[in-house]
């Protein structure tokens, strides 16, 4: 098929493919009216085979380009291809954009692209009343009707009223572009999803060459495919174009952003780059030992790309030989990284424990997900805080920190490693289901300007004692293969100075005291707390990890409505920030939203004995905006 | 490859450490402790190159007694931290010591994919056929219907061969001696320490508070030569006091003919191959066991292929000839790139 050809033939073949379309031409999209927005949220649902994730991570890369800023939350199931039409193999990809700052993938869609009956049933409960909802009507047949519990069509009998339903027959539509294509039926049902990404592309006013040069390199190696879904892409294009049944097409108002060069970034690809960097940084080689785990396997196939940089991945037999290499490398002098999550957490506890006691230092990410046991993989949670905090036997201290956002999910990861080789210890950090997977615009830094991770090995043998502790009670960290320096470490509770096996029972107490000292003593380095909103008042709402855009943005709403709310987010919990009590008094009432069952309120409780609010929610998915503004309405 | 480049002149000395050797007193450990001892300083190894790693048991207290490097983990994971710590550090030489119960109970899973991973360890594991340090339970070598303290009334569990698992996991060197027999101990220690690779050595050793003479049969100089085979590469199967029996099969089944005037000539045995491309032979050799056969002592087998950190450090250098050395502002602004001015 001719590139230049396309229109034409879309046009031809939308008519003979969705015969209630009358009229189709440039003239009456042109009349068309466009309706200037600041953000939008746009929500792709479909089958966990029709792509949606693709389609929606496409989309963003198409707004992101334009300047704008945006947020996306993928949802998927945790069967890699369940049974086709069902409820529980319903796949989704939302985004919000706009033209400012744009913290989370946004409460409800204000469109919605449902592929098939399943996907409608499933998410139509969400989408704003009076929204957008483009039905492939092609996958609207008895047997998915019937898959999805429905005894009448929904397109058909009256119950979408409340929306702006477009019904259109993608199916059909791209079976008709791809007609000449030569590829089989269910290849051809495989480029639905450009079709959908083509028109929803100019349905937002977004120009199609752009990805147009992507697909074709994609799918550089099978020329065959990348034709295939250019004319898709290009057919759902133009069908939106020429179609008369979209009255408009929407404009977003371009974002003013901060100026930089940006790029999209997921939290598990951000981590991967930091933890890059910190070995770049330090001049030491990084060792990433791991277990695939849902959703945190895709920092280990990030970091084992990366073998002409100084790491090395070690795919390992279980998560404790994950973790267990991880410390014989860094015993060996390596940056030891291992990621999981929570199930990964719990297997790897025995040998964290290992770590505290060796003094070495070791990074432990849990992407967090929902619990317990395997619980709900794909989905997000924050229960995982007292695990970190507290989840091991004896006496156990380890540094925790939690990323915010997708793109801090980098910084954080060069701070776990310099709180790790400063202080001679595992640290712990947290992300989760959310920000790994979903995606942000990252303004690309400086590599001079990223802070510095500084390591140095002892090789002077003169008065050295494997146990000494310098000002930040840090042991010193000798690598084997330094001469002279011959020594023994090991899980028993060792002597003070020497290292040595030691069961004196004071020597015990004073190794339990300067482990607990020399982890709450990095608290030192933790700048002082950032406050969004006033600097006392009525409400100090209170966060960790992924519901920071959603509590700033409820913040800035209820400011904007005129209320005095100030907000908090914590990177450092273990320990906590040393400003964080007074900061806390400082406020009539603090409330502490987090995706788990107070966790965060639990820690406050204890340590600054005064009284906290919780808002829990543990439905596997993220907060709403509205769920902590209407929350802090109530409470200011 | 180890660094050659610094004469040493170390002695067995050298590799004690000021630690007192708390194994009970007449424990088969000490002979092996002494053997490896002194087998390092004839490496042409530094000794600040040598690591031992250890997980839990009795055998796991072995790193705290030599003067290297070492580490005394957690149970059952020393080949994982091993693995770790020799890709991270390939010019190391390091030693995993463990029992029966670190390594093929709690222990079992890192055990199998260190011998199919092939990465340049060497494993020594102390087999007591029992629980030592709990005072006395079964252990996944011991045999069938033992009674133990947690097995009053006979152990039901039935036994790994500790070289037939590392066999059928692909180990590429295997061998089995006998804490007694030091001349036979000293000779594979060395055959495993030269090997590049896992080198699995099965020690067969006494615990002499709970289950002493475990191994008297192969240890009594009155029964040990009817009771074991010496395997030798190449040579065919032949043992007994006066060397006057072999191992002939029939079929796929192996029997103990006499050899010499009115029996077998020694053409008729099997003949051993260590370095066999298969690993048939020798677990057909591993399935030996009193009172039919004897027991195998020896390398089972030695095959050299690529070990784990050798092809590690290759796909390092391909990826670097490839793509150049990694340089981090170029894959920070990898991937598509917008500007906002």
């Amino acid at each position: 098929m001719s590139e230049a050809g396309y229109t034409s033939e879309a046009e031809v073949d939308s008519r003979e493919a969705c015969g209630s379309i009358e009229t189709a031409g440039a003239s009456s999209a042109r009349a068309r009216a466009v309706e200037a927005l600041d953000s939008v949220v746009i929500r792709f649902v479909g089958d966990s085979g029709d792509g949606m994730q693709l389609t929606g991570s496409e989309f963003s890369k198409a707004v992101a380009k334009a300047g704008h800023g945006f947020a996306t939350h993928p949802d998927y199931p945790s069967e890699i291809r369940a049974p086709t039409g069902t409820l529980f193999g319903v796949s989704g990809y939302q985004i919000q954009y706009g033209s400012r700052q744009v913290f989370t993938s946004g409460d409800a869609p204000d469109a919605l692209v449902a592929m098939n009956p399943a996907a409608l049933k499933t998410n139509l409960a969400d989408v704003k009343h009076g929204g957008i909802i483009i039905a492939n009507t092609g996958a609207f047949a008895d047997t998915n009707l019937a898959k999805a519990g429905y005894t009448s069509n929904p397109l058909e009998d009256g119950s979408l009223d409340g929306y702006r339903l477009f019904k259109i027959d993608i199916s059909a539509l791209t079976a008709a572009a791809l007609r000449d294509s030569g590829l089989s039926k269910k290849e051809v049902g495989r480029c639905k999803n450009y079709f959908a990404l083509g028109l929803m592309l100019c349905l937002y006013g977004r120009p199609i060459e752009d990805e147009i040069a992507d697909v074709y390199e994609k799918f550089a190696k099978k020329p065959e495919f990348a034709d295939a879904n250019v004319n898709a892409l290009r057919a759902g294009f133009a069908y939106a174009d020429a179609a008369e049944i979209f009255a408009a097409t929407y404009q977003v108002r371009e974002a003013a952003a901060t100026p930089g060069v940006y790029r999209s970034i997921t939290g598990n690809h951000a981590a991967a780059l930091g933890f890059v960097a910190a070995s770049e940084s330090s001049g030491v080689g990084l060792f990433l030992g791991s277990y695939p785990i849902t959703p945190a396997t895709d920092i280990l196939h990030e970091l084992s790309a990366l073998k002409h940089f100084d790491v090395t991945t070690y795919q390992a037999e279980d998560e404790i030989a994950g973790i267990c290499s991880t410390i014989g490398a860094a015993y060996g002098g390596a940056l030891g990284l291992t990621t999981t999550s929570g199930p990964g957490m719990a297997l790897k506890t025995e040998a964290m424990g290992l770590a505290v006691m060796l003094e070495l230092p070791l990074v432990i990410v849990n992407v967090q997900r929902g619990g317990p046991s395997t619980g709900l993989p794909t989905k997000i949670e924050q229960s995982d805080l007292l695990q970190a905090i507290y989840g091991r036997n004896g006496e156990c201290p380890i540094p925790v920190i939690a990323a915010r956002s997708p793109a801090d999910c980098f910084d954080c990861a060069i701070e776990a490693f310099r709180i790790a080789v400063k202080y001679m210890t595992p640290v712990i950090l947290l992300t989760d289901g959310g920000i790994a997977n979903a995606a942000e615009p990252w303004r690309i830094p400086d590599v001079a300007s990223l802070p510095k991770v500084e390591v140095s090995y002892r090789t002077d043998p003169e008065g050295f004692q494997p146990y000494a502790r310098d000002e930040n009670l840090a042991r010193p960290w000798v690598r084997p293969g330094t001469p002279g320096m011959e020594h023994r470490v090991g899980g028993l509770e060792k002597d003070f100075l020497s290292g040595n096996i030691s069961h004196d029972p004071l020597n015990h107490q004073r190794m339990v005291e300067v482990r607990a000292a020399k982890v709450a003593g990095t608290a030192q380095d933790i700048p002082p707390t950032t406050v969004e909103g006033p600097a006392s008042g009525d409400l100090l709402v209170i966060g960790w990890g992924s519901t920071y855009g959603t509590i700033a943005q409820a913040r800035e709403k209820a400011e904007a409505d005129g209320r005095s709310v100030a907000h908090v987010h914590l990177r450092h919990l273990n320990p906590l920030p040393p400003d964080l009590g007074e900061l806390l008094g400082r406020y009539k009432t603090v409330l502490v939203p987090e995706l788990n069952m107070g966790q965060l309120s639990k820690l406050l409780r204890e340590r600054y004995l005064r009284e906290v609010v919780p808002l829990n929610k543990v439905q596997g998915k993220p907060f709403k905006v509205s769920e902590i503004h209407d929350r802090i309405l109530e409470l200011s | 490859m180890n660094d050659m480049s610094a004469p040493v002149a170390l002695t067995k000395k050298d590799f004690e450490s000021n630690q007192d050797v708390r194994w009970c007193p007449g424990c088969g450990d000490y002979a092996v402790l002494a053997q490896i001892q002194k087998l390092l300083p004839t490496l042409g190894i530094p000794r600040e190159n040598f690591a031992f790693i250890s997980g839990i048991g009795c055998s796991s207290r072995f790193p705290y007694y030599m003067d290297t490097y070492g580490m005394h983990s957690i149970h059952g994971r020393a080949p994982a931290i091993a693995s770790g710590l020799k890709l991270a550090r390939p010019e190391l030489s390091v030693w995993v010591v463990t029992g029966d119960g670190d390594a093929l109970a709690i222990g079992g899973n890192h055990f199998i994919h260190a011998m199919r991973r092939n990465v340049d360890l060497k494993v020594i594991l102390l087999n007591n056929r029992i629980y030592g340090l709990t005072k006395g339970q079964y252990s996944p070598t011991s045999e069938m219907g033992k009674k133990t303290k947690s097995t009053p009334l006979g152990s039901i569990d039935r036994p790994f061969s500790p070289v037939a698992l590392a066999l059928g996991a692909g180990a590429t060197f295997v061998a089995r001696s006998v804490d007694t027999d030091l001349p036979h101990l000293a000779s594979v220690l060395a055959r495993a320490a030269a090997h590049k690779g896992t080198a699995f050595v099965e020690i067969l050793q006494n615990c002499i508070v709970f289950n002493d003479g475990a191994y008297a049969n192969l240890t009594d100089k009155a029964t040990r030569d009817d009771a074991r085979v010496i395997l030798e590469d190449g040579k065919p199967l032949v043992f007994g006091k006066a060397r006057d029996r072999g191992i002939r099969l029939r079929g796929m089944e192996p029997e103990v003919v006499t050899l010499g005037e009115g029996g077998v000539a020694e053409s008729e045995l099997v003949v051993h191959d260590e370095k066999a491309a298969h690993s048939g032979l020798a677990f057909f050799l591993s399935q030996f066991d009193t009172p039919d056969l004897p027991v195998p002592l020896g390398v089972f087998r030695s095959v050299r292929t690529p070990s784990y950190d050798e092809l590690n450090a290759q796909l390092h250098a391909d990826a670097r000839a490839k793509k150049g050395d990694g340089r981090l502002a170029e894959l920070l602004q990898g991937g598509e790139t917008w500007t906002i001015a």
